[in-house]
């Protein structure tokens, strides 16, 4: 502490070689402006790492993180059960269908945009798809009751009108990786198209007109001017999208299927499995091993993912 | 050359019946997903209106044989959780965004400041956290120990109140003003308190406007923490509420006295409740859009 002494308003120069205590005391207000911001991080993520040791123990409310040892039993029980396959496979079937048709989508609607001239039949109607964005999922998911419903649902009742038979969705997986597609494209492609649209707001206009002199059709110009120029936008995208591969929409998965165990074959998600496990089934050791062998996993992705972007696309890495 | 210009003149007559076509289809592909995106909404109001008679006899229909306003008056019916909801709901948003957002532009001020040495340290610091997470049981476990369960508390503190990638968003826009403005505020004689929130805040608008929307969405629709933290229903919030309304409704159908008993307004009282749920976000809708946009393309663009 006794470096507190020196004088708060040093040279410049001589800040070099002011200890630790020193920086933080000359910077004191600016530390102080960061410090909720450490502590919260500090409590809610460097804290939990201790938790971590739940996933090799046999947990015991009363003796907390120092219950017994088991090794890695959890993580035998985790993988030996259908579930690990079951629930891995969802995860990534999900994530990798959203990601490749809502890339697709938004870059499309975005191309789209991009060739309206009409400035107020733009706005309304980017205004229009960007609605479903900032809407839960929990009124989503009665929104999609109403409209996929066994006995008053939309869709059954057109059925029913039209001579058809109803089909009761909620009892058939087989329809819910499109289903929940669709709800995926739906909710965010009017929300990521804004980017690739920024993106290609960007392109210089002298490119466009060039080509158009040159005769180039609508369609030579976005395959040789938009398409290119908007490629490392789409990487970069696509890249930090797959560093989350290996996490489920616990909001989107939780609120539509709920506890339905007829769609859970192909609906439970890792994050819903973690929950059920600590939750349902009250067991937050195998719950802490099934979400270490996800954060694990997970961290991997992420981490690889981030460091290609800033390898190959330094501008848009975020840290 | 003149194989160029015939070419050239071709192509010129080409593109313009192929172009009023592909403009046509244009404004079709993107008028019918717009619609797409309204359309779902617009059921919903319309069933929030319609007698319950109607909708198990017909189902869901945009043109409803009866109208009938008794999901709402039920909604504000003094039997009703959905007022308290309410009240809990907004006090945690109102509260916790504005908290998040002072701490989030705290953070992001300092670490983009170049005075502070430890900023590289304290990013990486920052950034770990992105990029590893524990997981729900020890999150859970953490919120239970420091009193965030079952009160208003626990809506607000576990996940929602600071993200790290909000305040690399700030980071990034303070970056961008040039360090000039601090030094010659510092040789005008400016405090240290003066410079952060009397010339930086106000210069940091635009991208305060994106975090705090980015923070109120995320309190507004989140029902995570409610649904892992909250047992008493005092504060269960409004999305919590809908997320359990089935066993809601069937309590109101067993306190109800009368009429309701024998013919209470359960899916209208569901699209009722999704109403009023999305009532702030359809008013804030103009000024959360121009924001949101405008953040986005900070956030994702410039990066």
């Amino acid at each position: 502490m006794s470096t507190l002494e020196q004088p708060a308003a040093a040279p410049q120069k001589l800040r070099k070689k002011k200890g630790f205590f020193g920086e933080i005391w000359t910077n004191k207000f600016l530390y102080l402006l960061a410090m909720p911001a450490i502590v919260y991080t500090f409590i809610y993520c460097y804290m939990s790492l201790p938790y971590i040791a739940i996933a090799f123990e046999k947990f015991n409310y009363k003796t907390g993180i120092f219950s017994e040892f088991v090794g890695l039993q959890n993580f035998e029980h985790f993988f030996a059960s259908s579930w690990a396959w079951t629930v891995t496979r969802n995860t990534l079937v999900i994530n990798i269908l959203f990601l490749i048709v809502g890339t697709v989508c938004a870059v499309l609607l975005a191309i789209v945009l991009n060739e309206i001239r009409a400035k107020k039949f733009l706005k309304v109607s980017q205004s229009t798809m960007l609605f479903p964005y900032f809407i839960s999922w929990v009124i989503v998911s009665y929104m999609l009751q109403g409209i996929l419903g066994t006995d008053n649902g939309f869709i059954n009742n057109m059925m029913a009108a039209g001579g058809g038979d109803r089909i009761s969705f909620y009892q058939q997986p087989g329809y819910w990786y499109p289903i929940l597609l669709i709800l995926h494209i739906w909710k965010t492609t009017g929300y990521s198209a804004i980017i690739y649209l920024a993106a290609i707001t960007g392109i210089d206009e002298g490119l466009y007109e060039a080509a158009y002199i040159d005769g180039a059709t609508r369609m030579k110009r976005i395959r040789y001017i938009t398409m290119p120029l908007l490629m490392p936008t789409i990487c970069i995208m696509t890249l930090m999208s797959i560093g989350r591969i290996f996490y489920g929409d616990f909001g989107m998965f939780y609120a539509i299927i709920r506890d339905n165990s007829s769609l859970m074959p192909i609906a439970e998600v890792i994050d819903t499995y973690v929950y059920r496990t600590f939750k349902n089934t009250g067991n937050p050791s195998l719950s802490m091993a099934v979400g270490l062998y996800q954060s694990v996993v997970g961290f991997i992705l992420v981490f690889t993912s981030n460091t290609l972007v800033k390898k190959f696309f330094p501008e848009g890495a975020l840290f | 050359m003149t194989r160029e210009s015939i070419t050239n003149a071709k192509n010129k007559i080409n593109r313009g019946t192929a172009d009023k076509i592909q403009q046509v289809i244009i404004y079709i592909v993107v008028t019918l997903f717009a619609l797409a995106c309204i359309v779902p909404f617009i059921l919903v109001i319309i069933v929030s209106f319609t007698h319950e008679k109607s909708v198990t006899l017909n189902g869901y229909s945009f043109f409803p044989e009866q109208w009938s306003t008794a999901a709402y008056q039920l909604l504000f019916s003094s039997r009703s959780a959905v007022p308290q909801a309410y009240k809990i709901t907004t006090i945690s948003t109102v509260v916790g965004t504005l908290t998040a957002t002072l701490i989030t532009f705290g953070a992001g001020y300092t670490l983009a400041n170049k005075q502070c040495r430890y900023r590289n340290g304290l990013s990486l610091y920052f950034y770990i956290t992105m990029v590893f997470s524990a997981g729900l049981v020890p999150w859970y476990m953490i919120s239970k120990a420091i009193g965030a369960y079952d009160n208003i508390w626990a809506l607000i503190v576990p996940s929602l109140l600071f993200s790290p990638f909000n305040m690399f968003l700030v980071r990034n826009f303070v970056r961008g003003i040039p360090d000039e403005l601090n030094e010659s505020a510092r040789i005008d004689g400016a405090g240290e308190v003066r410079i952060a929130f009397a010339i930086y805040l106000p210069l940091c608008m635009p991208v305060i406007a994106t975090v705090a929307l980015f923070y109120a969405i995320g309190y507004w629709n989140n029902y995570f923490n409610a649904v892992m933290l909250i047992d008493n229903k005092e504060y269960f919030s409004l999305q919590m509420l809908l997320f359990k309304i089935q066993s809601e409704i069937t309590e109101m159908q067993r306190v109800a006295q009368g009429a309701m008993r024998s013919n209470p307004p359960k899916e209208s009282f569901k699209m009722a409740t999704s109403v009023i749920t999305m009532g702030p976000i359809i008013l804030l809708y103009p000024f959360l859009q121009k924001y949101f946009v405008k953040g986005m393309v900070v956030g994702a663009v410039k990066g």
